[in-house]
C-alpha cells in the first residue's frame, strides 16, 4: 500500500503544510503503535489467563482427579461424571447439527431460487446466530423437556446445544460450497449427471475441509456452553456414570443412556467456582484449564484441517 | 450406474434416467426440510416464550413489570419489576462496549490498513480464539484475578461487582468488532484509498476520513453484533457480579443482570408450571425484545448513515 513518505524540506509548501503533514505523520505512527499494542496486551490477556489457571489448579491434575466423582472434600472430588457427560452430549450435538446444517447449507447454495422465501431463511439463520444462548436454553426447557418429554437428558443437552451451533456450521459450510468452483459443476452437468449427483459426487468431496472446520468451530463452541444447560435443569452434582452406550452383550449398542441425566465440564467448574471454599476454586481452576485446552485444541485443529485441504486443492 | 453395453436400450435409459430424476426431487425435498429448520427454530423461540410467560402475566399486571423498582420473586411478598435486571443487563453491556468499541475499532483499522497481510494471516484467527474461550472460564478469571485487580485501584469495590464481568466481557467481545468490521473495511475499493493517497493523505487519514465512513454499515453491524453479544452473556455476570437485583446505574456495585436471574433460578428445584418457572420466560422474552430493539435501531441508524459507493 502506497505511504506518504517524508517529504525534504522545501519552498514548495508553506510553514502550515508542512506542519500538519508532519503532525499527520506522527499520528501515523502513533496510530500504528495503539493497534499494535491492544493486539498484544489481547492475545498476552488470553496467555495470562491459562497460565494462571494452570498455576492455581497445578495442584489438582492427575489421575485421580479425572477418575473421581464430586466430592463434598474438595481434594477427593474429581470431573469423570463431567467429562463423560460432556464426550456423551457432544456425540448428540455432532449427530444433530451435521446432517442438518450441511443439508440447510446445500440447499441454500445449490437448490434454493432466488426469491423472497429463501430470503427469509437465509435472514433466519443470520438472526438465529445473534440470539442469546440462554434463549436456546428456554427453548429447550419450554419444547424439549416438557412439551417433547425429554426430560433433564443428555438427549436434551445434545439437541440444544445442536440448534445453537446450527448457523455457525451453515455458514461455514456455505462458504465451503460456495469456493468450489462453477467450471467444476458445469462439466459434471455436461456429462448428464443430475444436481444431486453433481452435488454428491464433486462439491461435497471439495468442500468437506470447509466444513469440517466450520463443525469443529462449532463443537468448540458447544463444549464450552453452560447457560442453556442450566437453563434445562442439568445437575452440578451427579456421583454417578450414564449407561455405557456401548456393552458386551447382544445388541453391543443401546442408547438408554440418551435420557439419563448428565452433568458437563462447564457446569461443574461453575459449581466449583460459586463455592466459597477456596480449596474448590483450586478444582475449578483445574477443570477450566481443561476445559480451555480441549476448546484451543479443538480450535488449533480447526486452523490446521483448514490450512491442510487449502494446500491440498488446487483448482 | 454403470450400465452393461447389453442392455444399453432406450427402455432401460430411460427407467433409470426417471428414477434418477425422481431420486433428486426426493433429496431436495429434505434439503429443504433441513433448510427450515432455522425457520422453525425462530417460531419456536417466539412461541415458546410468549405462551410460557402469559400465565406469568395473568399473575403480575403488566405496569408493575414495567415501573416496580424491585425484582423479588423469592420473597414472602414478592415483587416483579424488571427495571433492576434490565439496569444490570445496560450498565454490564456499557461498560464492555466502552472497552470493546474503541480497542476492537482500532484493531480493525490497523489490520486492515496498516498490517502486512501475513501479519493479518496470522493474528486474526490468534485474536478470535479470545471469543472461543468458554464464558464460565472468563467468569472465573473476572471474579478471581480481574476483581482482585481491580481493588487495588479502586479501594473499596467490593468482591461482586459489575466492573469486573462488565471488563471481561468487553475483552470476549473485541474479537468480534475487529473481525467484522475488518471484513467491512477490507470491502472498501482499492480506488477510494488510491484517490486519497494520491491527494497527499497518510495513512492515518486515508484510514479515518475514506475507509472507515465508506464500510460505515459494516462497522455499525460489528458494533451490534457486539452488543448482543454483551446483552446475552450470562456466566461472566452470573459468576462475578452477584446475583442480587439492584436497581443502580453504578458500575462498581453489585447487580443481577437478566440473564444471571434466568440462570439463578434455574440452578433451584424448578416445578413445571411455578411462577418461578414462568418468571423466566418473562425475562427471556425481555432479553430477547432488547437484543431486537438493538438490532432494529441499528439497522435503521446504518440505511441513515450509509455511503453508497
Amino acid at each position: 500500500m502506497a505511504v506518504a513518505t517524508e517529504l525534504p524540506s522545501s519552498n514548495l509548501l508553506d510553514a502550515r503544510t508542512q506542519g500538519a503533514l508532519r503532525r499527520n505523520q506522527l499520528l501515523d505512527k502513533v496510530f500504528v503503535a495503539a493497534g499494535m499494542v491492544i493486539l498484544l496486551a489481547s492475545l498476552l490477556t488470553l496467555a495470562v489467563l491459562f497460565v494462571d489457571l494452570i498455576r492455581d489448579g497445578a495442584g489438582r491434575f492427575g489421575w485421580q482427579f479425572l477418575t473421581s466423582f464430586p466430592s463434598r472434600h474438595a481434594e477427593r472430588a474429581g470431573i469423570l461424571s463431567a467429562w463423560v457427560g460432556t464426550c456423551l452430549v457432544m456425540l448428540v450435538t455432532v449427530a444433530a447439527a451435521m446432517p442438518v446444517a450441511v443439508a440447510a447449507a446445500i440447499y441454500l447454495e445449490e437448490y434454493a431460487p432466488k426469491n423472497i422465501f429463501t430470503a427469509i431463511i437465509e435472514i433466519n439463520v443470520s438472526n438465529l446466530a445473534g440470539v442469546p444462548s440462554i434463549v436456546y436454553g428456554l427453548l429447550a426447557l419450554g419444547l424439549f423437556v416438557y412439551k417433547f418429554n425429554l426430560g433433564q437428558s443428555i438427549v436434551s443437552a445434545g439437541l440444544t446445544l445442536a440448534l445453537l451451533i446450527l448457523p455457525i456450521v451453515i455458514v461455514a459450510s456455505r462458504e465451503a460450497i460456495r469456493a468450489v468452483p462453477r467450471s467444476i459443476r458445469e462439466a459434471a452437468y455436461a456429462l448428464g449427471a443430475t444436481r444431486w449427483e453433481v452435488t454428491a459426487h464433486h462439491v461435497l468431496p471439495y468442500s468437506t475441509g470447509g466444513i469440517l472446520t466450520g463443525l469443529i468451530i462449532g463443537l468448540s463452541r458447544a463444549i464450552g456452553e453452560t447457560a442453556p444447560i442450566i437453563t434445562i435443569g442439568a445437575l452440578a452434582f451427579i456421583a454417578f456414570l450414564p449407561t455405557p452406550p456401548v456393552s458386551g452383550e447382544f445388541p453391543y449398542v443401546n442408547f438408554t443412556w440418551l435420557s439419563d441425566p448428565f452433568t458437563v465440564m462447564p457446569i461443574q467448574m461453575f459449581n466449583w467456582v460459586s463455592r466459597p471454599d477456596p480449596a474448590f476454586q483450586v478444582n475449578a481452576a483445574a477443570a477450566g484449564a481443561i476445559l480451555l485446552a480441549m476448546t484451543l485444541l479443538m480450535n488449533g485443529v480447526a486452523i490446521y484441517v483448514r490450512y491442510r485441504f487449502r494446500k491440498k486443492i488446487n483448482w | 450406474m454403470s450400465v452393461s453395453v447389453a442392455s444399453l436400450d432406450i427402455s432401460t435409459l430411460q427407467q433409470q434416467l426417471r428414477w434418477r430424476r425422481f431420486r433428486d426431487r426426493i433429496v431436495e425435498a429434505c434439503l429443504l426440510i433441513a433448510a427450515l429448520v432455522a425457520v422453525f427454530t425462530t417460531i419456536a423461540i417466539v412461541v415458546i416464550l410468549v405462551t410460557e410467560s402469559l400465565p406469568f402475566f395473568r399473575h403480575v399486571s403488566f405496569v408493575d413489570f414495567l415501573t416496580d423498582t424491585m425484582w423479588t420473586p423469592v420473597f414472602a411478598e414478592p415483587r416483579y419489576g424488571i427495571l433492576p435486571l434490565v439496569a444490570g443487563t445496560l450498565v454490564t453491556t456499557m461498560v464492555a462496549l466502552v472497552l470493546a468499541v474503541p480497542c476492537g475499532t482500532i484493531v480493525a483499522i490497523y489490520l486492515s490498513e496498516f498490517a502486512k497481510p501475513r501479519v493479518r494471516e496470522t493474528v486474526k484467527p490468534l485474536l478470535e480464539l479470545l471469543s472461543a474461550v468458554p464464558t464460565v472460564v472468563y467468569g472465573y478469571f473476572a471474579l478471581l484475578m480481574v476483581t482482585p485487580f481491580l481493588q487495588k485501584i479502586i479501594p473499596g469495590l467490593p468482591g461482586f461487582n459489575m466492573l469486573s464481568p462488565g471488563l471481561v466481557i468487553g475483552i470476549m467481545i473485541i474479537p468480534y468488532v475487529a473481525s467484522v468490521s475488518e471484513d467491512a473495511m477490507r470491502a472498501v475499493p482499492n480506488y477510494m484509498r488510491e484517490g486519497s493517497y494520491a491527494m497527499g493523505a497518510t495513512r492515518y487519514q486515508t484510514a479515518i476520513r475514506v475507509v472507515v465512513p465508506g464500510a460505515f454499515s459494516g462497522i455499525a453491524a460489528a458494533y451490534i453484533l457486539g452488543i448482543s453479544r454483551a446483552v446475552g452473556e450470562t456466566m461472566i455476570v452470573a459468576v462475578a457480579a452477584g446475583l442480587q437485583p439492584n436497581l443502580t446505574w453504578d458500575p462498581t456495585e453489585s447487580a443481577a443482570t437478566i440473564t444471571a436471574f434466568i440462570v439463578q433460578v434455574s440452578l433451584g428445584d424448578l416445578p413445571h408450571g411455578s411462577i418461578g418457572y414462568q418468571s423466566i420466560f418473562a425475562a427471556g422474552l425481555v432479553l430477547m425484545l432488547m437484543t431486537l430493539i438493538f438490532n432494529i435501531g441499528g439497522f435503521l441508524l446504518t440505511r441513515r448513515f450509509r455511503e453508497v459507493y
